[in-house]
């Protein structure tokens, strides 16, 4: 695999959709559909979500099935924050943000020491602890889960409405996409993907591989700890279900369905999972035997995912 | 006496039953190209392996450029100069031969630090003028935009020194660089070989004997993980216990 590049049409074609995703809440309402605000808004999230662990995954080729822990994690924070009395986001996000991130620097710190089956294992242990400990601990909650009390202010605006939580989101991504669109065709990012390619090369050439995945996966799970606060306040409700290990699946399948190592896969694959679970949810209650299908033709004809689908991203495509 | 650059002493490493190295006392002179040579299994990679700090020995000291190196990771060596190829290419075959070499060059601890998070690397055109340089000493201009894979094998194992080079090491490690080049490709690597020892030490491990009496000042001989030789070319040559443990036939 090549070093990412981004293709030339990509930077316009994220403004349209950019431009496209500010006016989804005008339209649902006007289509008298305000009741997909929210589920827009759950996407965005997912979208969230799901390309922070494509950072890790995709660039730095560590398949970690752990990251519903950091998700978790910063949907409790949210929680705790507003039952400590701190109902405004611009401190209750950070300090997701930042725990997620030192939640994920102790994970990394232990399972980046182990490659392949090993690390997935790691990952996924670390994140059942995290989940038993959420279910029995009775003052957050326990098996219930820790509920808010209405949403956060973010800068003394009211999330409240569905249109304002949508916003707050799609700010999230987008800064999250920019930082993530930059980094890996920066320094940094460039190694990540170097050390995907050939650890011992990279080694060899006298750069400390262990930092850099560390670095990259306390990035990755800082953007999964965002996605939880902000899912909290959609939810109303930080539940340990949302460490559960089919979580972490969840995600997985979402960055596989989009394409892993594509910029846009994890929100490519959060936007086809979540429209498609949304669709046949209406039409069967075995909706998973559809999306079991779809996985398998994904595999067999789109190895490489959705976003792949859509022309040369990567720089080996180009000749 | 010239400056030993690399000093290793009494180097010992056992694999299970077997001595991979037995107390092995070994240098490198600055400015030398000092070969290795031993028959198959004699230790020779081990011993590289030992000396690039992929492999720890159980006893033994290692000294680099006056300091004790023994303990130190692979790519703290790196650091403090010591460069290695490998017998089998190791590159980078998804990526262009530039960022194959612009990614050596990086790595290097004056080339700035590798945190950045948010300037593209095309705006860092330095890095690319660099790599771009160290292509054209090996041969390989024009091949900035080839995929590395697709590179053919000699060109391979170009651009593998090239990387090597662009880490501006004090000492380069080559092992086994004619390993699996035909005639003219061997040729043009002893050529370039030649080029570079003029600027660099040279610890070369490798089996083409015309190679190596070619370009060896020093010539050591490994032979089950223990050193019965060292000397220049000639002495070498007309040492009886290699003639009787190796060369015999070769010569």
């Amino acid at each position: 695999m090549a070093l990412y590049r981004a293709a030339p049409w990509q930077k316009p074609l994220s403004l349209a959709l950019l431009l496209a995703a500010l006016a989804v809440p005008t339209v649902l309402t006007a289509l008298d559909q305000a009741f997909y605000i929210g589920f827009a808004t759950r996407v965005l999230i997912f979208a969230l979500a799901a390309s922070s662990l494509n950072l890790v995954l995709g660039f730095g080729g560590m398949v970690s099935l752990g990251h519903a822990a950091f998700l978790g994690a910063g949907a409790y924070v949210a929680a705790i924050c507003q039952q400590a009395g701190i109902n405004e986001a611009l401190i209750a996000f950070p300090l997701a943000m930042g725990v997620a991130g030192l939640f994920a620097l102790v994970v990394g710190a232990v399972s980046l020491r182990t490659r392949g089956v090993y690390f997935i294992m790691i990952t996924l242990a670390f994140a059942q602890m995290a989940y038993y400990l959420f279910v029995s601990a009775r003052s957050w909650g326990g098996d219930d889960g820790l509920p808010l009390n209405g949403r956060m202010t973010l800068g003394g605006l009211p999330l409240a409405s569905d249109d304002a939580l949508f916003y707050a989101a799609l700010l999230a991504l987008v800064a999250a996409m920019a930082l993530f669109g930059r980094l890996v065709d920066a320094r940094f990012g460039r190694v990540l993907q170097a050390i995907r390619e050939n650890e011992t090369r990279m080694e060899a050439l006298g750069y400390l591989v262990f930092r850099f995945r560390l670095v990259a996966f306390v990035l990755s799970g800082m953007g999964a700890g965002l996605a939880g606060a902000l899912l909290a306040n959609l939810t109303g409700l930080a539940s340990p279900n949302l460490l559960q290990w089919t979580q972490s699946g969840t995600l997985l399948v979402m960055v596989i369905i989009g394409g892993v190592g594509y910029l846009y896969g994890g929100v490519v694959g959060a936007v086809v999972l979540l429209m498609l679970e949304e669709m046949l949810v209406g039409f069967t209650a075995h909706w998973h035997i559809v999306l079991g299908l779809l996985l398998l033709a994904v595999v067999l004809f789109a190895p490489r995912g959705v976003a792949a689908l859509f022309g040369p991203t990567r720089g080996n495509d180009h000749g | 006496m010239a400056e030993a650059l690399l000093e290793v002493s009494r180097l010992s490493r056992r694999f299970g039953a077997v001595d991979a190295l037995k107390e092995v006392d070994f240098n490198v002179t600055a400015g030398e190209v000092h070969a290795l040579i031993g028959p198959n299994g004699a230790g020779k990679t081990t011993f590289i392996h030992h000396v690039s700090g992929a492999l720890q020995p159980d006893s033994g000291r290692i000294r680099f450029a006056g300091h004790d190196v023994t303990t130190l990771s692979m790519h703290r060596r790196v650091s403090a100069g010591m460069a290695r190829s490998y017998q089998i290419t190791n590159i980078f075959p998804g990526l262009s031969a530039l960022d194959n070499v612009a990614l050596a060059v990086q790595g290097r601890n004056d080339a700035g630090s590798s945190f950045r998070f948010w300037r593209p690397v095309g705006r860092e055109a330095a890095l690319f003028e660099e790599a771009k340089g160290y292509l054209e000493q090996v041969g390989l201009q024009g091949k900035d935009g080839a995929a590395a894979g697709m590179l053919s094998h000699g060109e391979q194992r170009a651009l593998e020194l090239a990387m090597v080079l662009a880490t501006r090491p004090k000492l380069l490690l080559l092992d086994e660089p004619m390993a699996g080049t035909g005639p003219e490709e061997s040729a043009r690597m002893v050529e370039l070989i030649e080029q570079l020892a003029r600027r660099v030490t040279i610890l070369l491990v490798e089996h083409d004997m015309a190679a190596v009496f070619r370009l060896a000042d020093r010539i050591s001989v490994l032979v089950n993980g223990q050193l019965i030789c060292t000397g220049t070319p000639e002495e070498v040559r007309n040492d009886a216990a290699v003639r009787r443990a190796y060369l015999g036939d070769h010569l």
